[in-house]
């Protein structure tokens, strides 16, 4: 991998619309509000812009940095390199601008101490902020939140962005709060009109509006995955606070007093409780499952430990439940504020004994509102719990997405039977295969029926719920629960293809979740490189008959993932056994979002090695 | 032969006790766990609920079981060990015309679960929940619980060398207001206290003494027949009725007892046997329970009562409607509300 210093811009021009700034602050100095005024400002704009916030487990004080990619192409997955540094922090300047590529820019707060021996390939723009600050009538305790405003102005007019753009994303995020946002543009405007009088432009990087992104909303999955479970009806949520799932819960609470009050009584018809730790939050949404409530929690690798014993109790006494999955970085407490892949396998056979479950993996922030109210339909469906994996990159950055879509059909309860349907049946019993699919029907509690009651238990039990321990009765239990789970295959979210534009392609890469950005990226630089590789993203497991005629129509499948020992990579190689050898496991690990960059030279290497390729 | 025609006696919604019985139990002949197995089914047929209106959840171990030997025409779920609350928090929102009988024993609430023990009182999910203390581990075979005395000798176990946990006084100072004892030998007075239970609102805890004949039912043992038969010294008489005109209180002089109404409109009465002992006086709980741990003194009878603040079902503004029969479109926002989701978030 080269490093950054290294890496030249083609030509001499304008580069425009296709840059990567990092602003590198210090964690707590409020500048999240200043990092998403530029950012979205680009969105506006109508440039496909990411934002990912690369922080540290602190409150205050350690470095933080925000990563905002444009990409009038489309490539907004992270880039190894940074084009533009906005420097506001001591600690890491010099090694902030390592980073920067050969006539890359560095903004810097000129308060800060330049390093000794400064890069000469780089551009620098220095911001007297604390002088402009004086000059200004914010109080004391609002300058260092203010200061951020500042750099915002400053980086806005050396690019070309227009004061109005930044005026308008203002007015609007402040919307509110017309003061605030008066006080805000004051700021944003000092920077600018200090930048139009004193900096010259001597860097190439420029921003020119596109048209509007208008079917596009700006927003991260963790929003998304609460809202979207939201509107998939949700009654019920137990949880416990963990980084980097709280942020998905709390978007519940926030919204559901506005979004949840029954049409018909004006009461609340959605229960969200902070409990005592990932036992009892996982307990109680199985307890609210079984009472026939649509349940769900929310946690990350370390609560799915604490979880698994009531996801077991739940896969089978077939009890409809919801996880939620924001993967971080393990094992143990890991790092628990980057991201990673890690979590696929152990969910996947979650549980002592013969289980199995559902994964659903959203790649898109959209896709994780589309799996939030889906999920519940499949757990009801096929009474069992049903997993949704998404990682920290997807649940708590930024991202520009495609607008929600309201879901194209009604909630689906599943086989519950009320008082009036147990009539119907002539030998009900609460898991008797009486469709032939493997998927009974179920009473719940407070049906008044005097023939509706069963006594649930984890303990072997027969088609009635009476205890059983006959060996015969016990494989035919279990069979049909893996029966079941097989039929809900052809329901699950089934593979996104990308396909090369070339005929007779040799070489698939599969990718899951939040690694799409990256991958698509891959693909075309793959494809400017004259290596044609086809794209395919695994959004469900288990997987699909789309997924083995991927791989199968490929000489060689490269699995990327962000985990050490490639587990989708594992897990496609089992359930796709007479083709596992088509199948080539390349995983990163670091807890940083993947890069093309990174992608594009694995997989070059590999090719060199079977002697396919070589340059 | 001449057979005499028996009339089967039915309660207030017109069921017999046969409506309310259980499976056969397997647990060993003389557990004292059957008799509050007997006492539950007796005390719900005796308030004339249906036993549709009633859920049992337990844990794991011989305590456990039991729901499944009362009471088969309600909804159970034998879980895991020490997660019984976990399980009934959820559930409690589904349905809250339905009352939660949560059943646990020492090991299940006192070593494994006794973090959910502390956080179920806490919250007030409403419910009663019996903890069967034996002292011991039954279904393991014999192991020593928190709830052990120190000194107890088990086989294959030795000498235990741990002070107990008092289960009583853990509910008392988690801010339980119900709190009773019960001795699984004196039926009269646990079918009371399980009656009173279920007509509190919220949580209400009994801590039953309940011997393990197996394991744990030497004479000198705490949580013996034989010691609970010659030491058990009920606070009062215990009584409780569902109205006003059922109150037979014959055999009670006047102004012997005490009426308390509960805040279902149902009434306990307390007639003093020897000592006053005033339940609604906390800091009297507290001496009266840390005196019996010291002197090991088994008194019974109802603890602690004071009226129950708000339940957790009435911290939500919810339908009174159950939860779980609200009809799936009255669940959905509409595509307004998403529409505008959509264009805040431009």
């Amino acid at each position: 991998m080269i490093e950054a210093s290294e890496k030249t811009y083609e030509g001499d021009g304008p580069i425009v619309n296709e840059f990567c700034i990092t602003i590198c602050t210090v964690n707590g100095s409020g500048s999240a509000t200043a990092n998403n005024i530029l950012y979205r400002t680009l969105f506006h704009m109508g440039i496909p812009t990411s934002g990912k916030n690369i922080f540290p487990s602190n409150i205050k004080g350690l470095p933080t940095w925000f990563v905002i990619r444009a990409s009038e192409k489309g490539h907004t997955g992270r880039q190894l390199h940074d084009d533009i540094v906005v420097a506001m922090n001591q600690v890491t300047f010099e090694k902030d601008m390592q980073y920067l590529a050969r006539g890359g820019v560095v903004f810097y707060a000129d308060n800060l101490t330049m390093p000794e021996r400064p890069r000469e390939d780089l551009v620098y723009y220095p911001m007297p902020i604390k002088n402009l600050i004086k000059g200004t009538d914010v109080p004391r305790k609002l300058q260092a939140f203010m200061e951020n405003m500042l750099f915002v102005g400053i980086v806005g007019q050396v690019l070309g962005i227009p004061l109005e753009a930044l005026n308008s994303t203002i007015f609007s995020h402040f919307s509110s709060k017309p003061a605030v946002a008066e006080s805000n543009f004051s700021m944003v405007k000092t920077g600018y009109d200090y930048a139009a009088d004193h900096l010259e432009k001597k860097d190439r990087f420029y921003v020119k509006g596109l048209a509007p992104l208008s079917d596009y909303i700006l927003t991260d999955g963790n929003n998304a995955g609460g809202l979207g479970s939201l509107f998939g009806g949700l009654e019920f949520c137990s949880w416990y606070p963990i980084t980097p799932a709280t942020s998905l819960v709390e978007a519940m609470i926030d919204q559901v007093d506005q979004l949840r009050l029954d049409p018909v009584t004006g009461k609340k018809t959605c229960v969200i409780l902070q409990v005592e730790d990932e036992l009892a939050a996982m307990g109680a949404a199985v307890g609210a499952g079984w009472g026939g409530l649509r349940s769900m929690t929310a946690t990350s690798g370390p609560g799915i430990s604490l979880m698994t014993e009531n996801i077991g109790l739940a896969y089978f006494t077939e009890t409809p439940v919801v996880i939620w999955d924001v993967q971080r970085v393990g094992p143990s407490t890991g790092l628990p504020t980057r991201t990673a892949q890690g979590d696929l396998s152990m969910l996947y056979y979650l549980g002592h004994g013969d289980t199995s479950h559902v994964i659903l993996i959203p790649g898109t922030v959209t896709e994780c509102f589309e799996f939030g109210w889906r999920s519940l339909d499949l757990a009801e469906r096929f009474q069992t719990p049903i997993f949704v994996l998404t990682d920290l990159d997807l649940g708590m950055n930024q991202w520009v997405t495609k607008k929600f879509v309201y879901p194209d059909k009604p909630i689906d309860r599943g086989r519950i039977i009320w008082e009036k349907d147990l009539d119907q049946f002539i030998d009900w019993g609460r898991f008797k295969d009486i469709e032939g699919d493997g998927i009974p029907y179920r009473t719940v509690m407070g049906n008044q029926s005097p023939k509706a009651a069963y006594f649930t238990r984890g303990t072997g039990h027969n088609e009635y719920g009476y205890y059983s321990e006959d060996p015969e009765n016990w494989s035919k239990m279990l069979l049909r629960i893996e029966k079941k789970l097989k039929g809900a295959v052809p329901l699950l979210p089934a593979p996104v293809f990308r396909r090369s534009k070339s005929e007779d392609v040799e070489i698939g890469i599969i990718g899951m979740g939040s690694t799409d950005d990256a991958l698509r990226e891959t693909q075309d630089k793959l494809a400017e490189l004259g290596i044609p590789v086809d794209y395919m993203r695994v959004r469900a497991l288990p997987t699909s008959p789309a997924v083995r005629e991927f791989i199968a129509s490929h000489t060689r499948n490269y699995v990327l993932e962000l985990n050490r020992d490639g587990q989708l990579c594992e897990i496609l190689s089992l359930e796709i056994s007479e083709y596992s050898q088509k199948l080539i496991s390349i995983s990163d690990i670091g807890g940083l979002p993947m890069t093309a960059e990174w992608a594009v030279e694995s997989i070059i290497n590999q090719e060199r090695k079977v002697g396919k390729r070589g340059n | 032969m001449e057979t005499e025609a028996k009339t089967v006696e039915l309660n207030l919604c017109g069921l017999s006790l046969g409506d309310y019985k259980g499976s056969p139990s397997t647990l060993c002949p003389g557990c004292g766990h059957n008799a509050v197995s007997a006492q539950v089914q007796n005390a719900v047929w005796e308030l004339g609920l249906p036993p549709e209106r009633f859920v049992k959840i337990s844990g794991i171990g011989c305590s456990s079981k039991s729901p499944n030997y009362f009471l088969n025409r309600s909804f159970g779920f034998n879980g895991l060990h020490g997660r019984m609350p976990t399980l009934a928090t959820g559930a409690c929102f589904a349905d809250s015309s339905i009352h939660i009988l949560g059943f646990s024993g020492d090991g299940d609430t006192a070593s494994i679960g006794m973090g959910h023990f502390k956080h179920v009182i806490r919250r007030n999910v409403p419910m009663t929940y019996i903890i069967e203390n034996n002292g011991c581990y039954g279904l393991t075979k014999g192991q020593f619980s928190a709830t052990s005395d120190q000194g107890l000798v088990l086989k294959h176990q030795g000498v235990n060398m741990l002070p107990p946990l008092d289960m009583c006084m853990e509910a008392l100072i988690s801010g339980a207001n119900f709190v009773a004892r019960a001795y699984s030998g004196d039926a009269k007075q646990l079918k009371e206290l399980i009656k009173a239970a279920i007509s509190q609102k919220g949580i209400a805890i009994i801590d039953v003494i309940s011997p393990c004949v197996t394991f744990n039912n030497k004479d000198d043992a705490l949580q013996s027949y034989t010691w609970g038969r010659d030491n058990e010294a009920p606070l009062h008489d215990f009584k409780h009725f569902s109205r006003r005109e059922d109150m037979d209180l014959s055999d009670f002089e006047p102004g012997s007892y005490r009426e308390i109404k509960m805040q279902d409109g149902t009434y306990m009465i307390l007639r003093k046997i020897d000592k006053d002992y005033d339940p609604t006086n906390h800091s009297a709980a507290l001496d009266l329970l840390t005196e019996s741990y010291k002197n090991k003194y088994f008194a019974t009878g109802l603890i602690y009562f004071s009226e129950a603040a708000a339940t957790i079902q009435e911290l939500y503004d919810l339908p009174e409607e159950p939860l779980n029969r609200i009809s799936s479109d009255r669940l959905r926002p509409t595509q307004t509300m998403l529409a505008e989701i959509n264009r805040s978030l431009y």
